[in-house]
């Protein structure tokens, strides 16, 4: 052996030696776990992970789909109604008895906090629904006792009672023919829980780990959560629908959004959720940004019950005032991420009216309706503006002082107010706003869903309905199109609703957005939905 | 020997006087009840509060009341966060050993470039060499650290995409936290990952470290070369040369070894300068160290939690401090003879 050939010897043994430090043993494991192990950058903490108890986005994200199932579930391209844990059921003629049959076999999660005996049955959904239902239900106070879903679509009104028929039927006999009945219980807030749990909880007395340490029927079970941090969940292996490919489902909390998307770029997260830059991800060849036009609408409501909003002359001469497209072009950066809104219905929807008429921008026809209405001299509002984030609003702020500077051609000088989110959303409830750029987002793609919650009679007693505007025809024309199945006659009152709605203007609507994510190419499978929350029960790693 | 242990820890002891004193005082100066801000406890009831009151003598002068807080901070109860509700000393336990891993490895950084570097200079003393590192040393001690933190992440994370831009180590390797260390929790887990958890707790910890410490670095270039200019001046090196010793043996046998006593001491010094550097890296790197929790509870108006983190953070570093002087009079006797702290 001459001298070189022991040095490159050497050279050899020093450089796989390295390899062996720097790459382990046992390296096909580090890619097994890594390529089985999803982190989704998320862009908050959710509240509870029970969604029956809040709207927040974020929670029903983290939980609804990952943790649980529904009787019955969208599909995700169609948007019809299609079997979940109910394999099949039936609605009587006068609309008004709804039996579902329910699937056999579907295991509970098995944790180390629960160990299931049985498989759901007719109990686990007379339980699910009877705690929101049920003021004597001990699970109904606890965590808050709110239902802030079924409260706004009056859920309880509606139903008359559940029957149990056997263990796999259940009956809903509802008092009065809801056509948007179906649809509510297909959302991510309809999940059924497990009463063998809740009783395990009962004898324990710690009845709050109903909402902390959940128990679903969903793809994955729930781990570790760490406020603030990081959310962990495992596959259930027993799922109805067949083991995720997955072998960790991790929640990674980034609220920046340029967190996010370092993480993104640097390869710690394979998917991120309200992405920013999206030029930077659709020139990188290793990422995908992906987008659906999301079921919602972005609007400056008026309440219509404090002055001068209470004229709708003034709120029309606002509204005139205001630049939407200058706003568009800000705010939502461009047409291709929001659709300019004439209706508070996207245009996707069967119900949307084509002819509704838009108010046209335009200050002098503002000004001409402020003298109409008596207003001569200049005069101050206070317009609310969300301090949150929201993919049909994401930035209210600069939205509030582009209208600001809109407003002040009119001679009318706003005065912005904001508060944190908790505090913004009871103070609106409490109707202290003169006006609010708020937006909402649809949980199911009946178009109740936007007329009841955002401008019924009803929710403006809850203080959902911002604008606190009630108008009885527009009363008659929800509730008549709530009590007939056919869709041209819905269609037909509905187109009557918006007519109205367009003429009083209780509200302004402004976009439609969409709803973006951006993900590595490697990850495969649907995440995305039109409505509610996302899903990863159905995505591989490659 | 004794009487400068003797010395260092009286030194100790008012400086933690001092200390407790001024957090005592702050409770009365952030805005809202003293007692309220001294405990954390915002949701407690009228009668909760008076029973607290009663605990901390409020009722009593404030000579009394002050003594009652020592009494619970020598008793680890620093109160409970105002936002997490958790204890503020279970908050520091939990924070301090992440800052603790990334200030070690980057003093280890620096000293590792850091003194040879500046041996190197010293031994060409004005010549290219010698020029170019002072010149590059002076840069480096200049650049402020947020903008190299970001620069960093733009570069080695973003363009490149070969280090982590944030955490300790990535999410799906789950470590059960013993120690709080997390390269000794990592050996002491049983998991399987085991092997790859070390590796890629060590890439997420290169970048914040070189961070935090290219300016000690700089710092250790330049004292290090002072440090061996002089020695290489000295009588003994010249006698040695007079014997007919080659340099390298001069300088590998002779002079390194009284050169590092120097820098030794130095090390010490560095870590205050260390800690404060690391915290503004903490947060941009999202480094889950007490730097970060301590910025985050001034956002958050944590008042509690913001004179706990303050007395925890500055004994800690009191106390390096304090060992490092007595690590280095043990290394040197004449040091011994210097009776006041530096």
């Amino acid at each position: 052996m001459t001298l070189t050939s022991a040095g490159q010897l050497g050279f050899q043994a020093f450089i796989a030696l390295l390899s062996v430090l720097l790459w382990g043993c046992d390296s096909y494991k580090v890619d097994s776990l890594s390529e089985k192990s999803l982190i989704y950058c998320s862009e908050g903490s959710p509240e509870i992970f029970n969604p029956q108890l809040v709207t927040s986005g974020v929670t029903v994200d983290a939980t609804s789909k990952q943790l649980y199932n529904q009787l019955i579930a969208f599909d995700a391209n169609t948007n019809e109604v299609i079997p979940s844990i109910a394999k099949s059921w039936h609605v009587t003629q006068d609309n008004k008895k709804i039996t579902f049959y329910l699937r056999k076999n579907v295991a509970f999660h098995h944790t180390r906090y629960f160990k299931p005996t049985r498989f759901l049955n007719a109990d686990d959904v007379l339980f699910s629904f009877n705690r929101i239902l049920d003021p004597t239900q001990i699970f109904h106070d606890v965590s808050g006792g709110k239902y802030p879903f079924f409260d706004s679509v009056a859920f309880a009104d509606v139903i008359d009672s559940i029957e149990r028929i056997n263990d796999y039927t259940i009956r809903f006999n509802l008092k009065r023919a809801d056509s948007s009945f179906l649809a509510n219980l297909a959302t991510d807030f309809s999940v059924i829980l497990s009463r063998e749990y809740a009783e395990l909880l009962i004898r324990s007395n710690k009845l709050e780990d109903i909402d902390t340490l959940p128990i679903g029927t969903g793809p994955f079970k729930f781990k570790e959560y760490r406020t603030g941090s990081y959310i962990r969940y495992e596959p259930h292996t027993a799922y109805w629908e067949g083991q995720s490919h997955l072998q960790q489902l991790i929640f990674d909390i980034t609220p920046s959004n340029t967190g996010r998307l370092t993480k993104l770029l640097a390869g710690e997260c394979d998917v991120i959720g309200y992405p920013i830059a999206h030029q930077e991800i659709t020139k990188n060849p290793q990422l995908t940004l992906e987008d659906v036009t999301a079921f919602n609408i972005g609007y400056l409501g008026f309440n219509t019950t404090k002055p001068p909003f209470n004229d709708k002359r003034v709120r029309r001469a606002v509204a005139h005032a205001i630049d939407k497209q200058a706003i568009l072009d800000t705010v939502y950066l461009g047409d291709s991420k929001a659709e300019s809104a004439n209706s508070i219905l996207p245009p996707s929807s069967w119900a949307y009216a084509k002819d509704t008429q838009s108010v046209e921008h335009s200050p002098e026809k503002a000004k001409e309706l402020l003298q109409q209405a008596g207003i001569s001299k200049k005069f101050t509002i206070d317009l609310w503006a969300m301090p949150v984030q929201r993919a049909y609003n994401p930035n209210a702020l600069t939205m509030a002082k582009l209208i600001q500077a809109d407003l002040q051609k009119i001679g009318i000088t706003v005065n912005i107010v904001s508060y944190n989110w908790q505090e913004f959303l009871r103070r609106l409830a409490l109707g202290e706003h003169q006006a609010v750029l708020l937006g909402w987002s649809a949980d199911h793609p009946d178009p109740d869903n936007f007329f009841t919650p955002l401008l019924s009679c009803g929710s403006a007693e809850t203080g959902n309905n911002r604008t606190f505007w009630c108008n009885q025809k527009f009363e008659r024309l929800l509730a008549a199109a709530l009590n007939i199945t056919d869709l041209a006659q819905r269609k037909a009152l509905y187109r009557e609703a918006q007519k109205i709605a367009a003429e009083e203007l209780p509200l302004f609507p402004i976009a439609h957005s969409k709803r973006f994510q951006a993900r590595k190419k490697s990850v495969q499978g649907d995440i995305l939905h039109p409505f509610g929350g996302i899903s990863f029960g159905r995505v591989e790693k490659q | 020997m004794l009487i400068f242990t003797l010395r260092r820890l009286n030194l100790f002891f008012f400086t933690m006087l001092v200390l407790t004193l001024l957090t005592f005082s702050l409770s009365f100066f952030f805005p809202g009840e003293q007692i309220v801000n001294l405990t954390g406890q915002i949701d407690a009831t009228p009668e909760q509060v008076a029973l607290i009151a009663l605990d901390y003598n409020k009722h009593e002068s404030i000579i009394w009341q002050y003594w009652s807080y020592l009494l619970h901070i020598f008793n680890g109860d620093l109160g409970i966060s105002m936002t997490s509700k958790i204890p503020i000393m279970e908050e520091v336990l939990s924070h301090l050993p992440a800052t603790i891993e990334l200030t070690t490895v980057a003093l280890l950084i620096a000293m590792i470039t850091g003194i040879p570097i500046g041996f190197l200079a010293a031994v060409r003393h004005r010549k290219k060499t010698d020029n170019i590192i002072l010149t590059v040393s002076m840069i480096g001690y200049s650049i402020p650290i947020f903008w190299l933190a970001l620069l960093a992440i733009l570069v080695f994370s973003i363009q490149l995409a070969w280090l982590p831009s944030a955490g300790q180590i990535s999410l799906i390797y789950e470590i059960k936290q013993i120690t709080g260390i997390l390269f000794i929790d990592i050996l002491l887990s049983d998991n399987p990952y085991k092997w790859q958890a070390f590796q890629n707790a060590s890439i997420h910890i290169l970048l914040p470290a070189c961070v935090v410490a290219l300016a000690p670095a700089t710092v250790f270039v330049r004292l290090a070369r002072s440090s061996m200019l002089a020695v290489l001046e000295s009588h003994y090196i010249k006698a040695a040369m007079a014997k007919g010793l080659t340099t390298q043996q001069i300088i590998f046998r002779h002079a390194i070894k009284n050169a590092m006593v120097n820098v030794i001491r130095d090390v010490g010094l560095q870590f205050a300068n260390l800690v404060t550097l690391a915290m503004v890296t903490e947060v941009i790197f999202n480094w889950p160290g007490i730097g970060n929790w301590l910025i985050q509870s001034i956002y958050q108006r944590d008042f509690t939690a913001i004179q706990g983190g303050l007395l925890a953070l500055s004994s800690f570093i009191f106390i390096v401090h304090i060992f490092t002087d007595l690590i280095y009079a043990a290394l040197n006797p004449i040091a011994r003879g210097i009776k006041y702290g530096s």
